[in-house]
């Protein structure tokens, strides 16, 4: 719909000038499509993230692992903390679907099963897998007991053994021998929690503060920033120890567990505050800032209704690229046997097991979680990069 | 002595996207010929920047699609093809620089910020000429000469920020002609200029140009200008070329309805005034009296330290009921402090500046407390110069229009939605335009949602800062016509403060001059514009270029 201007000067005046059909009304320049105008900022970011073909692609691998760890149990086949002692250091098993036989083929999900050797020289147990031995699988199979979202008990699995003595090992076992793949089901779940948690911690004390700071400026605004340069100039692996060895050794993995995301948002929150305070200080000088404080606004309406959205996709950007960090983080610590302990399960504490460069050898299937790390982090990382393209108005 | 330097033929530019392609110009065709002036005029958007570009083969992210342009090396009797040759090729760029030279409206940012200005003209000398660098510092100092730079041995070793911008476009000009170029392009090069400063750089441009016998390709949007200074006019239109000719013919006997429309909404010194001539009520809304104020150039250490920008400096002005008063003064002159003063912005240090409200209280505007009820801002609207900038580009329309009145807690739901689209009807767009986000409309149609903003409340003040500058002239003079009508309508008081003397000419009915912070002389529109008495509005005045050839007086 084309928008035409009315002519709208009685006596003569000078912008009275009637379009002539050579002339087409000077705001409608045929080269430019003026069809559009109904999106909105959000409509417009996404159909620019759309176009960015590994941000998308990412933001379903993404996807992929928060339903992991949504549904950790249902995926998770074995318990994470059932101990076998005879299937220590298992190898992992090749998932087969289709089970040729003599008559035929048909769809029916199976691993092999192992044979143990014994090594005549050095008398260690190997595992061979055993083409002989099928371990026929089943979907929505009962087996072990967990409760759904930590609420709803169930025993039901997406997929596991038919008979549940059998081994399914699909990314091997560990030296008590647990079920790695369980193991990295659950890790999952409390890895990319504590990303979201604490970035969500650090979000709310870097927008309050920052917004403050940018907005009223003043004495709070150099307080804040001085404080924020101190908290930046401390060096944080020393001070991670420090915290982590204020904590009290009696208290539960849980209360750990909200401790280490504290820590982590306490330290993080630096970052978002100065992007914020930034595009505080850089929206006041806007026009339509100064309109909204003419219309009346409170301080509280400006801020909210008219700040505020024009930098929220800003905000998502800086979030989602903080959470990698937030994860990273909480692996480090884990991994130096400062953040999470067993038995609580993170990628970190699963690293742990990784320590030694002799158990390495023998199961280098312990190094899975890295891969989950490196797949998860380099996800959000590009998700970022896609919405920070995004929301970018001059990007191309 | 006319030869013909430059032929471009049927030059069509386009941009290319994901979706086919964008045509930026079509079929554009002119000639320069040694020692003229062509003037390339036309709105923003129209292509005149393109076709710049497009001779000196730089226009990515676009491409030329088609055409010839022929430059013709008079003297020894060559042409090169510029269009088909590499972009980033030898020889175009010994074309750039040494043949065709260019200059740019932004004097701020086309210098380097890190290089004296001897450092960069040197730079364009050695690049094209086979001198020594003493040498070239030699022919650097002739050309800050050249461009009337006093004391050149000097200033060849200062920095671009302790020039001012006059002087910086002076710079520009000698670098440019640092290489003796047979085709200078100036695009734009006085529109960020003020009038006295764009009236020395047209008459040095034009002096530069009949002593050395150049080609200027002059582009600008100011009928002005063109009649100041060109010799040949092209006009352009959504990327064509609807009429050339000789300056005297297109400015007296037009073909081209388009350019009939640039000629009448140019707004010269000659047109027909609007405005009331004189004050009309003797109401008096906003008064102030010996209002100063000083931005403290270091923090105060010692209480009562002097030093600092004087930005106002005794300024007593009246604002009556239903009058349009016009500020006028060059950057600087503390025109804008004086809106934000009365906006509550900045508090003065000296002086009184009050509000009659409707309901015959009088409210302090010097300090926060007088607009901490809010009446003031009910009352007192404002529209703003820049109309990309003052919309919230993540609310629609509705939404814009609809804040103040709905902050206020006067409507809400289908009633607010209602007066919208009535505001929307009563400044010219369709009531439908409510569901769009700004990004859809024009610079034009953006002003006009601004003042159905600024109306929405049914204010009786309006103060427009520069409310008209960032547009073109015939949707300038569309939105002064919109104003006109709305203060024969809504009774309403403007303060208009503008740059643009024609523009207050045609629209104020009183005019106040400022120049350093001081207002210089008051009166009617026509008594100022056509009778000033004070030297500054003398020099001011007459520095404004007449949109009609026949009757130069800048350039001489």
């Amino acid at each position: 719909m084309p928008l035409t201007t009315p002519a709208n000067s009685p006596d003569g005046r000078i912008g009275d000038v009637q379009d002539t059909p050579d002339v087409p009304a000077f705001e409608a320049d045929p080269r430019i499509d003026h069809s559009h105008g109904t999106e909105s900022q959000w409509q417009l970011i996404r159909r620019r993230f759309a176009r960015h073909r590994l941000a998308v692609v990412s933001l379903w691998v993404l996807g992929a692992f928060v339903l992991v760890a949504l549904f950790a149990g249902f995926v998770a086949p074995n318990d994470p903390g059932d101990v076998k002692a005879r299937y220590t250091y298992a190898p992992p098993q090749a998932l087969h679907f289709i089970d040729r036989s003599q008559d035929g083929w048909s769809f029916r999900p199976y691993v092999y099963g192992y044979s143990v050797e014994i090594e005549p020289e050095a008398l260690r147990r190997t595992f061979v897998i055993d083409e002989e031995k099928k371990i026929y699988l089943s979907f929505f199979k009962r087996g072990w007991e967990y409760k759904l979202f930590g609420l709803i008990p169930t025993d039901i699995h997406l997929l596991a053994p038919e008979r549940s003595r059998d081994p399914f090992y699909l990314f091997g076992a560990d030296r008590l021998g647990r079920d790695m793949f369980s193991r990295l089901v659950y890790g999952t779940q409390i890895s990319l929690s504590v990303g979201l948690v604490g970035v969500v911690m650090s979000l709310v004390l870097g927008v309050i503060i920052g917004g403050a700071a940018g907005y009223f400026g003043g004495w709070f605004d150099a307080a804040t920033q001085r404080a924020i340069e101190f908290l930046r100039s401390l060096p944080t692996i020393p001070l991670w120890m420090g915290l982590a060895a204020a904590m009290p050794s009696d208290w539960s993995p849980l209360q750990t567990y909200f401790a280490i995301t504290l820590i982590l948002s306490f330290l993080g929150w630096t970052e978002l505050a100065r992007v914020v305070r930034g595009r505080f200080l850089a929206l006041n000088g806007e026009d339509y800032v100064a309109a909204a404080r003419y219309d009346g606004c409170s301080h509280f309406r400006v801020i909210v209704r008219h700040m505020v959205p024009a930098f929220t996709s800003h905000i998502i950007t800086a979030a989602s690229l903080a959470v990698p960090a937030m994860i990273l983080a909480e692996t480090a610590l884990s991994f130096l046997g400062l953040g999470l302990q067993a038995p609580v399960i993170s990628w970190g504490v699963l690293l742990q097991e990784a320590q030694n460069i002799r158990t390495l050898a023998t199961a280098p299937w312990l190094l899975l979680p890295g891969a989950a790390i490196v797949i998860s982090v380099l996800a959000m990382n590009f998700i970022g990069d896609g919405l920070r393209d995004a929301a970018d108005p001059y990007a191309k | 002595m006319s030869d013909t330097v430059l032929e471009v033929r049927g030059l069509t530019v386009a941009f290319p996207h994901r979706k086919g392609e964008t045509t930026a110009i079509s079929d554009v065709g002119f000639d320069l010929k040694l020692g003229e002036t062509t003037c390339f005029v036309g709105e923003s958007g129209s292509g005149k920047s393109v076709t710049a570009r497009a001779v000196l083969n730089i226009v990515e992210p676009a491409v030329i699609k088609s055409g010839a342009i022929n430059l013709v090396d008079v003297a020894a009797g060559q042409r090169i093809e510029l269009s088909g040759l590499d972009p980033d090729g030898a020889d175009i760029r010994a074309v750039r620089g040494a043949r065709i030279a260019m200059i740019f409206q932004e004097p701020m940012s086309s210098l380097s910020p890190v290089h004296t200005i001897g450092q960069q003209i040197i730079e364009a000398i050695l690049l094209h000429q086979d001198v020594t660098a003493a040498e070239a510092r030699e022919k650097a100092i002739d050309a800050l000469r050249a461009v009337h730079i006093a004391n050149p041995e000097e200033a060849i070793d200062r920095y671009p920020f302790e020039y001012s911008g006059g002087m910086r476009q002076r710079a520009m000009i000698a670098m440019a002609l640092g290489c003796e170029p047979d085709i200078l392009i100036a695009d734009e090069p006085t529109t960020a200029l003020d009038v006295t400063t764009q009236a020395e750089i047209l008459k040095l441009l034009k002096g530069l140009q009949e002593s050395r016998d150049m080609a200027v390709m002059f582009i600008t949007h100011d009928m002005g200008v063109v009649a100041e200074i060109a010799d040949q006019v092209v006009v352009m239109l959504h990327g064509s070329v609807v009429e050339t000719g000789p300056v005297d013919t297109v400015f007296h006997a037009p073909q081209h309805a388009y350019t009939k429309k640039l000629l009448k909404a140019s707004m010269g010194l000659d047109e027909a005034p609007h405005g009331r001539n004189g004050a009309g009520s003797d109401e008096v809304l906003i008064e102030t009296s010996g209002l100063s104020l000083t931005f403290p150039t270091k923090k105060k250490i010692r209480k009562g330290a002097t030093g600092g920008v004087r930005a106002l400096n005794d300024v007593s002005i009246e604002l009556r009921r239903g009058e349009i008063l016009g500020i006028v003064g060059e950057s600087g002159s503390g025109k804008t402090t004086l809106a934000r003063v009365l906006m509550g912005r900045f508090q003065p240090q000296e002086g009184d500046a009050v509000y009659h409200t409707r309901d015959g209280a009088v409210k302090d505007l010097t300090h926060k407390s007088g607009f901490r009820d809010g009446q003031v801002y009910r009352e007192m609207r404002m529209i703003f110069q820049d109309p990309y900038g003052s919309l919230n580009p993540r609310m629609t329309v509705e939404q814009i229009i609809g804040e103040p009145l709905l902050v206020n807690g006067l409507l809400k739901g289908a009633e607010l939605k209602k007066r919208v689209g009535a505001l929307l009807e009563r400044v010219g767009l369709p009531a439908s335009a409510m569901e769009r986000y700004p990004h859809a409309f024009s610079g034009g149609q953006r002003q006009r949602i601004g003042i159905a903003r600024a109306i929405a409340l049914d204010p009786r003040v309006i103060i427009a800062d520069e409310a008209t500058s960032a547009l073109d002239g015939s949707i300038r003079a569309q939105i002064l016509d919109l104003l006109l009508t709305l203060r024969d309508e809504l009774d309403l008081a403007i303060l208009f403060i503008a740059h643009d003397i024609g523009v207050v000419r045609y629209f104020c009915d009183r005019v106040a001059v400022m120049h350093k912070g001081s207002v210089v002389e008051t009166g009617t529109a026509i008594q100022i514009c056509d009778s000033p008495q004070e030297p500054y509005t003398q020099r001011l005045i007459s520095a404004v270029p007449i949109p009609d050839p026949r009757k130069r007086h800048l350039v001489a």
